[in-house]
């Protein structure tokens, strides 16, 4: 028998054995181990891992991978009412083939020479969302929207010196869990009413840094009163903060344009898949404000010529701001995060246009008055804010002997995902464009029957 | 305008001589690549299409639904309803999808070069399938709502995920929720911040010390969490100066954070003495395992007696770069610290995964949810691939590669090593070009741009340049031989270059989408501009 044929991994190409002793012998080593030399005896590890056999073949891992995702449910979106922070959204077909891009997908840090593209596609974001949320400066995405609210608000911090941050309104506790560890030690944080009065009143003990509020709160309910609470803000000398869906900015105004300093928010709702909540990204804006500007610990692109006439380049503006260029003396710190999303992001803004983002923003409004309209009708189901308007977003209040939970595993039997509870007798949901008029009258109709 | 600097002198496709040669004959293709990048001359997006021209159109709402509640936005104050529809592009679809495409093509991605260039950046084969398992829709249309008995599948894969990096680091507990190293450290630090606050010594312990070659976000996060920092120079070795570190630890200590084999791609033998060291004053250390790959199943964090470690899944455990992101951290503590882990974890009852978020000691969350879940997927994924023989092959073999690429750019004039004389690599080499810098007056910089002619990348080092004129190379498992020979060759080409035509180098790039950059208005507040619209009322002056 011929001698068997060496099963060289296919990610490892140079651990073939006669490709691994030539290129020993081409540094004069005997053996792999000699590279080792300085790793100390004592804390090698004296045992292969621990681990389970691996797959022998791409066929059979793909057979595993598939036995696990078969254990998941990918729910049609007209039987998900699931949002919170979180959302199905239709993502085009053009978004998955710019952003599956090998190019895109597995680029890296390169210089502007090697990676044009990313560097003009990402300025090219800046520059879309500036639009959308009214201001000249957007950053490189930041990790998520939790990790963009707290780095806004340690801008402000900074540009203020001042120590107090003023929370207004109903805030997703998982974000308010990541502004309290990002801000622990440095500043204190006041939750304030949703009401001017109450904003007034947490204003006269000084020393505010910035007012952080929401353009939809965590219960989707849009704030009429966020206006008064900028202007508030600015007269007692602190910025105002001011968190937003991005979608909805079509059809609600930024809140640049009533005075917002600095716009936060997650991107996940343009173009990115959920991903069970892995689809995340992070952005800020604001004026072309220096004294904003230099509180930016992100990369920020920018558009600058190249020995070519008419050639665009790009680069880094303002780097010495950053933990790059000044480990500790930057701000706050700077590494890889969520750029991919922010392509993903353009790629969606480039081809919803101006009047794509009204018209889903209206459908989204449309839906969600229907949804909230049509469980209210519901004998059981109340609305705490009947005249409010929401955005995506809602919760209800259940009055009859069910709880939230048996309730939402009632749904659940029907194939019907939402009513996560809020507490004991409240539910919340979520619609969005995806959801027809037969989407939300079916929901209606299961909770008719569950809730007596 | 005609202006030497744009255009290489020299020729890259010599004609043949006499045109009505017969030779049927393909003549052998030239030592090196004729690479030329894309240059499409693409116009920026907001130049393109025509007002009328529509991308994608949403659905409306139906009849009915309007019919039932109207415009819910005339129920808001006019302030609050958008003015104007923001400003964007008109473009059709075709007409989105062509500008992006092209732009795609002026990106050198890794899987299209030989990519040992970007240092300490780890870049290794993304396996395609593994891409196909995040796409299908049982992981992209999840929601973290979901009942946990509709995604049993991705909280199992979450639970053996961690049980994988628990076994490869030695730690007690590993959490997967940081979205990538940076953050991993940050999530390290808030942890140490949270184990001495609950003993009571949160205000004595101030100080955190690092190294000069651990990544800048070490020191910033630490900064950023309200630690004094101190950094600990290399010795003459390059070693981190382990006197520096006796006289800078003490009753102030809250911890070490530091990366081994630092980015010099040298082993600090010494590391169990750190360690120690730290200890005995009460305070914590934390691995930065960003430098992980060649050390995989040979060395863990636990052996050298470390608290806390992380590892950057889109480095060692080959998740893509995504131009920056998303990608993933993971980060492994040991019991006594488990308890101030982000939340939630999840849990196996010996009958369902479950996450579990009752977590009272816990710093908090880090990031929504579970994590960069598409990116977990794709960690288990690889592991799986390669068990417990394959990661130490991988390991080898990185170290290997990077050995053997070292003794092929050693040879180069004007490059040289610095440190450790004589002493092996793990999977790195910082580089010096002092020597090429004094005979030549051409920088790093310099020759990383000319570089990019030949389709590689190449990167200098992080800031501040403890070594002149760096360069930093990382050859992981990924490359063969001969792509390891065709990397050294560009580099060798490049040097040579250097000293018999440095102005082809200067002015470089030259084969390149873009030619040289002008930096200086990025560092000018008065016409930098960071979006269309501020380069059109800063520097155009066409908006007030």
């Amino acid at each position: 028998m011929s001698a068997r044929v060496p099963r060289t991994h296919p990610y490892i190409p140079n651990s073939a054995p006669q490709v691994r002793q030539a290129m020993l012998a081409a540094v004069g080593a005997q053996d792999v181990e000699e590279f080792y030399a300085d790793i100390p005896a004592a804390l090698r590890l004296d045992r292969p891992l621990r681990l389970p056999e691996p797959f022998d073949s791409e066929a059979r891992l793909v057979a595993h991978l598939d036995e696990l995702l078969a254990r998941n449910t990918a729910v049609p979106p007209g039987r998900s009412f699931l949002g919170a922070g979180c959302y199905r959204h239709h993502v085009p077909a053009v978004v998955d083939e710019i952003v599956n891009r090998s190019e895109f997908l597995t680029a890296y840090a390169g210089e502007p020479y090697e990676d044009h593209g990313r560097f003009q596609a990402l300025w090219e974001y800046q520059s879309l969302m500036a639009e959308l949320l009214d201001v000249e400066v957007v950053n490189v995405p930041t990790y998520d929207g939790f990790q963009a609210a707290a780095t806004a608000l340690r801008m402000a911090g900074r540009a203020t010196g001042r120590r107090r941050l003023l929370l207004v309104g109903a805030i997703d506790p998982d974000r308010l869990s990541r502004i309290e560890d990002y801000v622990r030690g440095v500043h204190e944080l006041h939750p304030v009413a949703a009401d001017p009065r109450a904003v007034r009143a947490a204003l006269t003990g000084g020393d505010v840094a910035a007012v952080y509020a929401q353009l939809t709160d965590h219960t989707g309910r849009v704030d009429p009163e966020l206006p008064r609470y900028v202007e508030l803000a600015h007269t007692a000398g602190a910025l105002a903060v001011v968190h937003v869906n991005p979608i909805s900015l079509g059809v609600l105004a930024p809140p640049a344009s009533f005075g917002a300093d600095l716009t936060c928010g997650d991107l996940q709702p343009l173009g990115i898949h959920p991903s069970f909540g892995g689809g995340n990204a992070g952005f800020i804006g604001s004026a072309d404000d220096q004294r904003l500007v230099a509180e930016y610990p992100s990369r920020l692109f920018g558009l600058a010529p190249t020995d070519v006439p008419g050639e665009y380049g790009f680069g880094d503006v303002a780097y010495e701001r950053t933990s790059f260029a000044l480990r500790e003396e930057g701000k706050e710190w700077v590494g890889t995060a969520a750029a991919l999303h922010g392509i993903a992001a353009g790629v969606y803004l480039a081809l919803m246009g101006p009047h794509g983002m009204r018209e889903i923003g209206g459908t989204i409004l449309a839906a969600t008055a229907y949804a909230r309209q049509r469980l209210a009708e519901v004998p059981g189901v109340e609305l705490d804010d009947p005249d409010a308007v929401h955005f995506a977003d809602f919760t209800v209040r259940y009055t009859g002997a069910r709880t939230a939970a048996e309730i939402a595993e009632a749904l659940l039997a029907r194939g019907l995902h939402g009513g996560t509870p809020a507490g004991p007798d409240e539910g919340r949901y979520c619609v969005t464009e995806l959801h027809t008029r037969a989407d939300i009258d079916r929901l209606a109709d299961a909770l008719q029957e569950i809730v007596k | 305008m005609t202006d030497h600097r744009t255009t290489d002198p020299r020729p890259t496709h010599p004609r043949t001589t006499d045109p009505r040669t017969t030779d049927p004959r393909v003549a052998p293709k030239p030592a090196l690549r004729r690479f030329h990048q894309a240059r499409w001359d693409e116009k920026l997006v907001f130049e393109l299409g025509t007002p009328g021209e529509r991308g994608v159109l949403p659905p409306l709402p139906e009849p009915a639904v309007t019919a039932a509640v109207g415009d819910p936005a005339d129920r808001l104050p006019p302030a609050l309803r958008r003015a104007a529809p923001p400003a964007l592009p008109e473009l059709g679809q075709q007409q989105v999808l062509r500008h992006y495409l092209r732009l795609s093509q002026e990106n050198l991605g890794a899987d299209l070069n030989v990519d040992v260039g970007q240092g300490t950046c780890t870049m290794k084969y993304s396996p395609k399938v593994n891409d196909t398992f995040v796409r299908d829709p049982r992981i992209a249309a999840l929601h973290p709502d979901q009942h946990a008995s509709t995604v049993q599948g991705v909280l199992e894969l979450v639970h053996r995920l961690e049980q994988l990096l628990k076994e490869i680091s030695g730690m007690d507990r590993v959490s997967l929720q940081p979205g990538a190293g940076s953050a991993a450290i940050w999530t390290n630090v808030s942890v140490i911040r949270a184990y001495h606050a609950a003993r009571g010594e949160a205000g004595q312990r101030d100080e955190v010390v690092t190294t000069a070659f651990s990544h800048p976000s070490n020191a910033a996060c630490a900064k950023t969490a309200g630690y004094r920092v101190i950094t600990l120079p290399p010795d003459a070795d390059g070693y981190p100066d382990i006197e520096a570190l006796r006289a800078a630890v003490g009753p102030r200590t809250a911890a070490l954070l530091i990366t081994n084999p630092e980015d010099t791609g040298i082993y600090n033998p010494r590391i169990a003495e750190f360690v120690r060291i730290v200890h005995e004053a009460g305070g914590l250390c934390a691995y930065d395992q960003a430098n992980a790959n060649g050390i995989l199943g040979i060395t863990r964090a636990r052996e050298a007696g470390f608290d806390l470690c992380h590892f950057n899944l889109h480095k060692t455990f080959s998740t893509p770069h995504a131009c920056g992101g998303p990608a993933a951290g993971a980060c492994g503590v040991t019991a006594e610290l488990a308890p101030h882990l982000p939340g939630p974890t999840v849990e196996f009852d010996g009958e369902r995964y479950l996450p579990d978020h009752d977590r009272p000691e816990s710093i908090g969350k880090i990031r929504p949810y579970l994590g960069v879940v598409p990116n977990l997927v794709r960690a288990y994924a690889w592991i799986m691939s390669l068990g417990a023989e394959g990661l130490r092959e991988v390991a080898e073999t990185a170290v290997l590669n990077n050995n053997y690429l070292l003794d092929r750019v050693r040879r180069i004039p004007g490059v040289s090593v610095p440190y450790a004389e004589g002493r092996p690599r793990v999977e790195q080499v910082r580089y010096s070009w002092q020597r090429l810098n004094e005979d030549t007056g051409l920088h790093s910089e310099d020759l990383g741009r000319r570089a990019a002619d030949f389709g590689t990348h190449y990167w200098t080092s992080h800031h501040p340049y403890v070594v002149p004129e760096p360069m930093t190379l990382e050859p992981t498992e990924s490359y063969s031989r001969a792509d390891l020979d065709e990397y050294a060759a560009i580099l060798a080409e490049v040097a040579r270059e250097a000293y018999e035509d440095p102005e082809t180098v200067r002015t470089a790039p030259h084969r390149s989408t873009v030619h040289r950059i002008r930096h200086e208005p990025l560092d000018d507040p008065a016409v930098w501009a960071v979006s269309w619209r501020a380069y059109r009322r800063k520097v155009l002056g066409e908006r007030p």
